[in-house]
């Protein structure tokens, strides 16, 4: 786009002003920004995600300071009541404001999609990088590791892992995370393995880079596209999986919450008390589906040709 | 084909190896054991416990003998249930197998309508719903689902038992629940693959030669369309066979699902790895199955 020249008698192009301005007018960034922000569905997804965030982190505190509500307060008198004016969502059964805990609990999962998601990353884009920048037999026996492990089923594994470990936060997404990568893996090294041979990285060479900085400061850099895409996709299927083992009772610990084990509680009592399971359950689909709409659109934007 | 099928058979051999090593050190390294759950038990029934079950001998020898047993079909027996694993299994299988099964059927069913609706009527209103639509059940997770569809059909229509098993009607809330979210994955992909061939010669030669619309949607462009499907149907059933814990737990099905947890929480060591076991060969036959019915619907592969 936008390579037109001015029609020039001279059989060399001439740098013109014009030119300056297109090529600095073109970065992927830019190009993926306005791509995104014509796609309306995918501001919606954005501006719901922003909303949630927002809520999920001053949201207590408001709560706290003008109704003196916190998470892990239990008010046995006010027992399971209905939504009103005074708790909005309703309360749970230990008559704590389940709006409160709600916010409380996005907040939770938000962290430890994120966390989960940036370790997936990381673990991935690393792994990758070396396996297709290094080639060769490294190369087929790092892939092949990372074949076997895809077919595992892994969520058993991390149930045992949970289960036999302290249940921890921390553990929690370690483990989610360190199942996450394979997939990152793959892409970032097909990625590499085309982009090696590549003039730039060719010219870097000769100007004296060593492979680590080859790999740290050219290749990884230019896959960000495809990683950004799948870590904004990888949020919400964390998010979903921290809330399936909090589900199972294996996560995230009372008088903790996240929206999993919020979930988990109402879904016991749900025959009498309805609101504990349709408040929460509503708050993580749409966080869910604001992420995945998100990252679809980040993904048209930021890589028109790699639609599924 | 023959070779490709005997290769790829022999190739799951390491993966299992791989498997049994992981999930029998996993556990067997872990904190606490199966009998430290309970209140305290006298040092000198433990000691005979242990001895009953072989945790008393070195790791080693202990995987030896229970690689030996596995060989021979011999899952060892459960220290919670005082059963066989074998019989826990033979029990609890069929259940969560009916259920994965019906679960499929509907996801097939609504999700490759849902992606033939998408694609032959392309940006147009209905398009839009039904990608909309896919998008809502990709991100309702299965236990919001189970718990809302309870709610609405059990428990304010009467249609359908909340909980339980025996009858057909008992079967239907988790299987949809399980399905659903495997539903939207298959439009979605439905939709791509059929847009993918919807501009390719040999639907442009179909509709040429005077087929019927109908003819060519369904004859030529579902084929196409398809094929992605038959591939992600792996990976669909293993999301299924992990969705089964939590869909079995919330209508109190006697499936394997709630076995395993209960087994991982108790340290009950071989329970847990015969289910492993079990889901683990199961999968890894579905793929075979997979790719070999993939290679059956698109001429174009060939197998080295």
């Amino acid at each position: 786009m936008g390579n037109t020249r001015l029609p020039n008698s001279h059989s060399l192009p001439v740098p013109t002003a014009i030119d300056d301005q297109l090529i600095s007018g073109t970065s992927l960034w830019k190009d993926a920004w306005r791509r995104l922000r014509k796609n309306r569905m995918a501001v919606a997804a954005g501006i719901a995600v922003g909303g949630l965030t927002i809520a999920a982190i001053i949201g207590p505190t408001i709560l706290k300071m003008s109704w003196g509500y916190e998470f892990e307060t239990q008010n046995l008198e006010y027992g399971a009541q209905p939504p009103s004016l005074d708790h909005w969502f309703g309360t749970d059964f230990l008559g704590r404001d389940l709006l409160t805990r709600v916010l409380h609990g996005a907040r939770v999962s938000l962290e430890v999609g994120l966390l989960a998601a940036l370790v997936s990353a990381t673990v991935g884009t690393v792994y990758g990088a070396v396996a297709g920048y290094v080639g060769g037999r490294v190369d087929a026996v790092m892939m092949r590791i990372v074949d076997v492990l895809y077919v595992l089923p892994y969520m058993f594994l991390v149930i045992i892992l949970v289960t036999i470990f302290d249940r921890s936060l921390l553990l929690v997404f370690v483990a989610l995370g360190f199942v996450g990568w394979l997939m990152t893996a793959r892409i970032v090294r097909g990625q590499v393995l085309s982009l090696k041979e590549r003039e730039f990285v060719r010219a870097a060479r000769s100007a004296g880079s060593g492979d680590w900085d080859i790999v740290f400061r050219h290749l990884i850099p230019n896959t960000l596209g495809p990683i950004v895409v799948y870590f904004t996709l990888t949020v919400p299927s964390m998010i979903l999986q921290e809330a399936f083992l909090s589900f199972l009772g294996l996560g995230v610990q009372e008088p903790q919450a996240s929206l999993g084990a919020l979930i988990n509680d109402g879904a016991n009592q749900m025959i009498v008390f309805w609101w504990t399971v349709v408040f929460p359950g509503s708050v993580l689909g749409v966080l869910l589906f604001s992420l995945n709409f998100l990252g679809d659109g980040l993904r048209d934007a930021l890589d028109p040709q790699m639609k599924t | 084909m023959g070779t490709f099928i005997v290769r790829r058979i022999l190739g799951l051999v390491p993966t299992l190896a791989v498997i049994i090593t992981l999930s029998f050190f996993v556990i067997r390294l872990a904190p606490g054991g199966p009998f430290q759950n309970e209140r305290a038990l006298p040092p000198e029934a433990r000691a005979e416990l242990e001895a009953k079950y072989g945790f008393d001998q070195p790791l080693s020898r202990q995987f030896v003998r229970y690689v030996g047993n596995l060989l021979r079909g011999d899952l060892g027996s459960s220290t919670k249930y005082q059963r066989s694993v074998n019989e826990i299994i033979a029990i609890g299988f069929p259940v969560t197998l009916s259920l994965a099964a019906v679960a499929l059927v509907w996801a097939l069913l609504l999700g490759v309508t849902a992606g033939i609706i998408g694609a032959v009527r392309q940006n147009t209103v209905w398009d839009y719903s039904a990608m909309t639509a896919a998008m809502v059940g990709i991100s309702i997770p299965t236990f919001v689902l189970g718990p809302l569809l309870v709610l609405l059909f059990s428990l304010t229509l009467y249609w359908f038992p909340p909980a339980g098993w025996g009858t057909w009607k008992h079967v239907i809330l988790p299987g949809i629940t399980l399905g659903t979210v495997r539903a939207s994955y298959i439009a979605r992909l439905t939709r791509a693959g059929m847009l993918e061939v919807v501009r390719s010669d040999f639907i442009r030669t179909a509709r040429a030669k005077g087929l019927p619309e109908m003819l060519v949607i369904w004859r030529h462009m579902l084929r196409g369309g398809l094929l992605p499907v038959v591939s992600y149907l792996g990976p669909a059933i293993a999301f299924m066979m992990v969705g089964s814990v939590v869909v079995e737990k919330i209508f109190n099905t006697p499936g394997l699902g709630p076995y395993f947890v209960d087994a991982a929480l108790n340290r009950d060591r071989f329970l847990v790895m015969g289910i492993v076991l079990l889901e683990s060969v199961f999968l890894l036959t579905m793929n075979l199955l997979v790719d070999i019915v993939y290679g059956w619907l698109d001429p174009r592969i060939t197998y080295d």
